[in-house]
């Protein structure tokens, strides 16, 4: 059964090639030109470019920030795209929040590396017996089980993306933030703030203006490391084409506005100029908190 | 059709008449005060735009009295022509035949709240009052702030207002709507126990449509006709003792507004609106606010077929609709080409076969598989044929055509690629068993399942591309959105899979297996499932958004269209279900079990059932 389907009538392939007619040609421009380079077999990509940074800021000594960046492209004509990415932010107050965002991210990388290697780097490549989503929410909780016993009473935010192929999932705890950062210009926020004080301006209880200078703005109704079970927002979906994926910490989200943030990405073709760009702009505006990014761009 | 000389005879247009060569006749829906209301096709569209044509005609013979009545007409028009607000039917057309006169408006779909009234037996829940209330102070404010002049719709009442079928209203009947001019005293229109007082003395201001609202709300809290009452006597009845269940304050508003003295209703529509909102928030009943219950939508209509055909044998597959006709296989072995307007046979083609799956058309012919183990092409004109393609097996998957070639799956255990213009066989990749599974093609590569759980994605070539295991059969066929591929297996599951490398994005558990070819519409995912089930899935999060059991499996797969999704049970019903919600809008039990798809376009929904016929519904 195994090579079933292998055994084939070999025949020129079907062309799918528009005849060209009339064509014309015009100077494009450099954008057009980019357009046209991510639009060419679009959701077929062949690997990731990524930036990331981590800046302590202008009024803090420690970092409590952790960032996990994996990148790998696979194979040959077919290639097949992986990424690990995540952001964790130590939660203040807690005594153990360096430790525990470093562990957060260590163990979502252990845990997914050793699920994933075998299907991705063994002789024979598979895809993996779990679901994306499947493996995010174990993921999750393997990194809960390793805060909650390396850095008792400590706790972390985390927004981490798997990517593989086209599709990406997306684990979410706290008020770190992923976004889908589009060519055109558009930002469209992911994830959703698990804030205390965000939901009480959802609900009506309290205006913007109140909720920008609540004194328990950064306390969390969910994270990681906090209470017994862990509950987090998973979910799927394409990467963002043609664009970028953005995770941050509110070092970033917090001072500088999602215009700007956009502005910045589109602006140069290098993910790691724009991340070392975005910190700029964070530590410009006072650069109050840790700042961490990833930029992830898929490519052809 | 009839058109006599002097008006004294008056014949009602008949089903399959057609006005200017262009509106044809298909029922009488409703008689107005000067003439019948027909819903028709505008058979000017080749797909089915169904509009309702309004007739007026005069019976009188005094010809000054019968230009009155024409310049009336004249005049409904001019107005409607201006307006734009979502529950008043958009004017599409104007003339007059003889001595009468048409109108052709948007068909609205659904009944008036009289009719409703008439067939109720119980108070409407006040939600349902309360959400009528507010959306008829929206367009009435919206009327009475109309610019250069107010309009005074004068004739509020419940025939005047629809029902729709997506439990909106719609206000119905500009007959004696009029360009209010300030000051002039107008003649006297309007409907006794729904007109203030002050209407009777000539006067056309928006408080007079605001006695005329808080009469028709009465009317609907309490079930009392007021028609059938002394005039402006409803302050001898108040809603509390008629109903207890009307909140004390939706109850006061309702009275506000029929005040004897129109300075002590409320200064306008917008006023009246506001207090019914704070009503709404205070009562609770906001919340379910623009929600339909499902006991009035399914009170609201009674569903009959547009059409119906019958074939000599079950109807197993489903029916693919192109350029005015319905072509549909059938277990007579004959794939039958019919009139989508109504019915009407056109040309049948016979197999040596039963057909199961859904035919595909491509230019000017249809495609279609048999199980006397061929893939057959007729031309769509004459149902002529020809060619046809002969594969080893049953031909249960229906066929998709790209790039100058069908590819379709055959019980003999492979997926056969033939060149669309003269049948060639490309090539054929091997399933290992039977292909019952459409395939489905996207960019450049053609998707399948086979019975022995195998998916693949190969390349035009025919090489395959990367594979999948089901625990068991996928004879669901797979759709490709976003880069993800979607199918069902029997193995009870519903997956979800990246397109470009076969690893598994999320499944979720159905509670049977499933055959249901899954649908999708924006991020939710609709599929049936053998527990009975139809789901409503978020592809974000692989949350089950809803779930609606019908009475046996659901083999056949849901379509949506509009805000609808439509889908038939092995019960017998066809299914109209909102789609956000989940909730039943209606059913039709047809008299056998129903395993094909629904299609629909523009206004009618069409389907086959084992019961041997074809149905078309309103949409």
């Amino acid at each position: 059964m195994k090579n079933f389907l292998r055994r084939l009538l070999k025949k020129p392939a079907i062309s799918s090639e528009p005849a060209i007619s009339n064509a014309a040609t015009a100077p494009l421009s450099e954008d057009k030109v980019w357009d046209l380079l991510e639009h060419k077999d679009q959701g077929k990509f062949a690997h990731l470019i990524v930036g990331s940074a981590l800046d302590p800021g202008q009024r803090r000594e420690n970092n409590e920030d952790a960032v996990l960046c994996v990148n790998a492209a696979l194979g040959g004509a077919d290639a097949l795209p992986f990424g690990l990415f995540a952001i964790a932010d130590g939660m203040g107050g807690h005594r153990n929040g360096e430790l525990a965002s470093e562990m957060a991210v260590r163990a979502v990388g252990s845990y997914l590396m050793s699920k994933l290697y075998k299907p991705l780097y063994g002789p024979e490549p598979h895809p993996a017996q779990e679901t994306l989503q499947e493996l995010m929410e174990t993921a999750v909780h393997e990194a809960h089980r390793a805060v909650k016993k390396a850095a008792p009473g400590g706790g972390c935010t985390l927004t981490a993306a798997l990517i593989v192929g086209s599709q990406m999932a997306i684990a979410h705890l706290g008020d770190s933030r992923a976004y889908a950062v589009y060519r055109d210009g558009r930002i469209e926020v992911l994830t959703k703030d698990h804030s205390l004080v965000k939901r009480l301006q959802e609900m009506g209880q309290l205006t913007e203006e109140e909720a920008a200078v609540h004194p328990q703005k950064s306390v969390l109704y969910r994270a990681l490391g906090q209470g017994a079970t862990v509950q987090a927002d998973i979910f799927t979906s394409s990467l963002p084409t043609p664009g970028y994926l953005l995770i941050c910490s509110d070092g970033l989200w917090g001072v500088v506005s999602e215009d700007d943030i956009q502005r910045i990405v589109n602006a140069t073709s290098s993910p790691y100029l724009a991340c070392q760009h975005l910190v700029e702009a964070a530590n410009a505006a006072g650069g109050p908190d840790n700042i961490s990014v990833v930029l992830v761009r898929a490519v052809s | 059709m009839d058109f006599k000389e002097g008006g004294t005879k008056y014949t009602q247009l008949k089903k399959g008449d057609t006005l200017l060569d262009r509106y044809e006749i298909q029922e009488i829906v409703g008689m107005g005060g000067m003439g019948a209301v027909y819903r028709a096709r505008d058979t000017n569209f080749k797909a089915i735009r169904l509009v309702a044509v309004k007739e007026m005609m005069s019976q009188v013979t005094d010809v000054a009295i019968r230009r009155n009545i024409f310049q009336i007409f004249e005049r409904e028009a001019n107005i409607l022509a201006t307006l734009r607000h979502p529950t008043i039917p958009r004017i599409y057309d104007y003339f007059t035949i003889a001595e009468r006169a048409y109108l052709v408006l948007e068909f609205i779909h659904g009944k008036n709240l009289e009719q409703l009234l008439s067939e109720t037996q119980d108070f409407f829940p006040e939600e349902q009052v309360l959400t009528w209330a507010i959306e008829l102070c929206d367009v009435l404010d919206y009327l009475h702030s109309h610019k250069p002049e107010p309009i005074i719709f004068r004739d509020v009442k419940p025939s005047n207002i629809m029902n729709t079928l997506q439990n909106h209203i719609a206000l119905v009947d500009f007959g004696i709507a009029k360009v209010f001019e300030s000051g002039s005293k107008n003649t006297m229109v309007g409907t006794q126990g729904y007109s203030p007082p002050d209407q009777y003395r000539g006067e056309a201001t928006p408080k007079v449509d605001i006695y005329a609202l808080g009469a028709t709300l009465h009317h609907m809290l309490t079930l009392r006709d007021p028609q059938l009452e002394a005039p402006f006597s409803y302050g001898e009845r108040p809603i509390n003792e008629i109903n207890q269940n009307v909140t004390k304050e939706f109850a006061a508003v309702v009275e506000r507004a029929l005040e004897y003295k129109p300075e002590d209703r409320y200064e306008s529509a917008a006023e009246m609106k506001e207090a019914l909102i704070n009503v709404a928030r205070k009562t609770g009943t906001l919340l379910n606010l623009s929600v339909p219950t499902s006991s009035s939508a399914i009170r609201g209509v009674t569903i009959k077929p547009l059409w119906t055909f019958e074939c000599e044998d079950e109807l197993r597959g489903a029916a693919t609709y192109h350029d005015g006709n319905l072509y549909i296989g059938c277990y007579d072995n004959n794939l039958y080409a019919l009139d989508a307007a109504n019915g009407q046979f056109k040309w049948k083609y016979a197999t040596d076969g039963g057909i199961p799956g859904k035919p595909a058309i491509f230019d000017g012919n249809v495609y279609f598989g048999s199980e006397d183990k061929r893939l057959h092409v007729v031309s769509t004109r004459s149902g002529k044929v020809v060619w046809s393609h002969y594969t080893d097996g049953p031909v249960r998957s229906s066929p998709r055509i790209a790039e100058g070639h069908v590819f379709v799956g055959s019980d003999d255990g492979y997926l056969h690629a033939v060149n669309s213009a003269n049948g060639r066989l490309a090539w054929k990749a091997e399933a290992g068993s039977p292909v019952r599974s459409t395939p489905f093609v996207s960019s450049e590569y053609v998707y399948f399942g086979s019975e022995s759980g195998d998916f693949a994605c190969v390349d035009f070539r025919g090489d395959v591309r990367w594979r999948f295991k089901a625990k068991r059969a996928i004879t669901s066929s797979p759709v490709v959105a976003d880069g993800v591929v979607y199918f069902a297996s029997m193995d009870s599951t519903l997956y979800a899979l990246d397109a470009n490398s076969g690893w598994a994005v999320w499944r979720f558990r159905l509670g049977k297996g499933s055959i249901s070819t899954p649908a999708l519409a924006g991020s939710l995912l609709y599929t049936g499932a053998a527990d009975h089930i139809i789901y409503c899935i978020d592809t974000r999060s692989t949350k089950e958004m809803w779930r609606y059991t019908t009475d046996h499996q659901v083999t056949g797969s849901p379509i949506l269209h509009r805000d609808a999704l439509y889908c038939g049970s092995v019960d017998g019903n066809l299914y109209c279900l909102d789609a956000t919600s989940g909730r039943l809008r209606w059913r039709f039990q047809t008299q056998g079990p129903i395993t094909g798809t629904p299609v629909a376009h523009e206004d009618v929904v069409f389907i086959g059932s084992s019961d041997k016929k074809i149905y078309a519904f309103l949409a």
